[in-house]
């Protein structure tokens, strides 16, 4: 079967010769596993940069630029109908939930520059007009669950609010109210058509540990930007400060 | 003297080698990851049979707590893993080793009597030189698999972005087991892999290395 040996070429050799080859491909075969070990070990001894190795954090930065060069920013997300969202929808994560919320006493408070900030309450948002949205919510984790949101979209928002001057800015930084939560969002991803600032689940007010009164839902990101009781909204062209890119995970954290 | 043959091209040696510490660390990295929503297992879920994987494993090899490391790891390796498995493509494509490699209209039928040679049950294997029947299906399914490792891996890494693989893959759910269904074949096919060549003995593995095989005058006949 197959080709004679015939169809590789052959060479006569001296059992010099031969030694000389086999010995010198083997010396820098081992060179070659010892340098991959090497880079290995070396990119594990390198200083951390937001909780991640210095060479990996430069490369999800990089696969970044790269992405959102190559992407369209308003591809939309699919959208479900309201009969395939869950009923019991997972929870994950306490972080800068822990404080009791008051709907008399809360504000979304709006920094429109250093010194001028926009207080509203929830009813001024719930004034403006809501959209409905069911997709497939992504865990950075890896498990997903198709859910029903609704809210203003933050794009409607900035514009009713005239925040114009603030959206040609490259970020929009969130917090909670203990801002021991926060989360920084490129500003295409914010002004995406789907990104919410939502104050319903499955058609009734968030509950608590979903981010009463006021939470993002942002489609195109994992999770994790998906910030729940929204206590202040700020505007940067410096990359705010971002609860788990601190902790070794990816800033964009967009897909 | 002796008479060598020409094997291995230095490109081929390049890329499998280049692709095995990769894999190696996609596939470690791939747990990291993995570990955090850690929910296949094989048979009915309120008595598996095996859990993919069990609390021991992940405490002994220290593989808990380690999601975002994983992944910062799987995002820069993937580039390395899909480049080079490109290239490999390119070249066996246009230097002609696919002839060597792709599976051919005897393929299947000699893979079942190379298989028998194997398992002692028939005493000649059929004859070979480079790849046998078994050989050139094997590693044709691996480079199969390696793309649908990419695939199933992009359909999973940008879902919105890459929506119409996902929505191929029967979705993000689907997608990321296909993505664990084929890691768990490298790990199969390392074994089975590391078990015949060293049973193929010395003179093989060290093509892989040098790219020369010595030929015996016996074997010499046999090949033709």
């Amino acid at each position: 079967m197959s080709e004679p040996s015939s169809s590789f070429p052959q060479q006569t050799v001296s059992d010099k010769t031969l030694r000389r080859k086999t010995l010198f491909a083997f010396v820098f075969f081992i060179v070659f596993l010892a340098g991959a070990w090497a880079t290995f070990k070396w990119v594990n001894r390198q200083p951390k940069e937001g909780g991640a190795l210095k060479p990996l954090r430069k490369t999800l930065n990089a696969n970044e630029r790269l992405f959102s060069a190559m992407f369209d920013a308003n591809k939309l997300v699919k959208e479900y109908p309201v009969s395939a969202a869950a009923k019991r929808v997972r929870v994950n994560g306490m972080d800068g939930l822990r404080d009791s919320v008051n709907e008399e006493t809360w504000r979304l408070h709006v920094v429109r520059s250093s010194g001028d900030t926009l207080h509203l309450t929830i009813n001024d948002i719930k004034k403006l007009p809501k959209k409905d949205l069911v997709f497939d919510f992504k865990c950075i984790e890896g498990w997903d669950q198709v859910t029903h949101w609704a809210g203003v979209p933050l794009k409607t928002f900035m514009q009713y609010y005239h925040l114009n001057g603030q959206s040609k800015m490259k970020y929009v930084g969130l917090q909670t109210p203990d801002k021991k939560y926060y989360v920084g969002i490129d500003m295409p991803s914010a002004l995406h058509a789907q990104t919410l600032l939502c104050y319903e689940m499955n058609g009734k007010p968030l509950p608590a540990n979903q981010g009463f009164p006021l939470r993002l839902i942002i489609p195109v990101k994992y999770g994790i930007k998906h910030l729940k009781r929204i206590g202040t909204m700020f505007f940067s062209n410096d990359k705010p400060a971002d609860f788990w890119a601190e902790r070794g995970y990816d800033y964009y954290a967009g897909h | 003297m002796k008479t060598i043959v020409h094997k291995h091209p230095l490109a081929v040696r390049w890329f499998h080698w280049i692709n095995f510490p990769v894999l190696a660390l996609m596939i470690w990295s791939g747990i990291l990851i993995y570990w955090a929503n850690s929910v296949y297992m094989i048979g009915p879920a309120h008595k598996p049979l095996f859990k993919f994987f069990p609390q021991g494993f992940y405490k002994h090899f220290h593989i808990n707590h380690r999601l975002a490391e994983g992944m910062n790891w799987h995002f820069a390796l993937m580039w390395l893993f899909a480049i080079n498995g490109f290239l490999y493509i390119l070249f066996t494509i246009f230097s002609g080793q696919w002839r060597y490699l792709l599976p051919n209209k005897k393929s299947f039928k000699e893979a079942w009597l190379v298989l028998l040679h194997d398992l002692h049950i028939r005493k000649y294997a059929p004859p070979q030189i480079k790849y046998n029947a078994a050989q050139r299906i094997a590693y044709t399914a691996i480079i199969v698999m390696g793309l649908g490792s990419l695939l199933t891996g992009l359909a999973i890494y940008k879902p919105v972005q890459f929506s119409t693989i996902t929505a191929l893959c029967g979705g993000y759910a689907a997608a990321r087991a296909e993505h664990f269904i084929l890691t768990i074949g490298y790990v199969l096919f390392f074994f089975i892999h590391i078990v015949q060549v060293i049973k193929t003995g010395w003179n093989n593995f060290q093509a892989m290395v040098t790219g020369f095989q010595v030929i015996k005058p016996s074997a010499k006949k046999t090949s033709q």
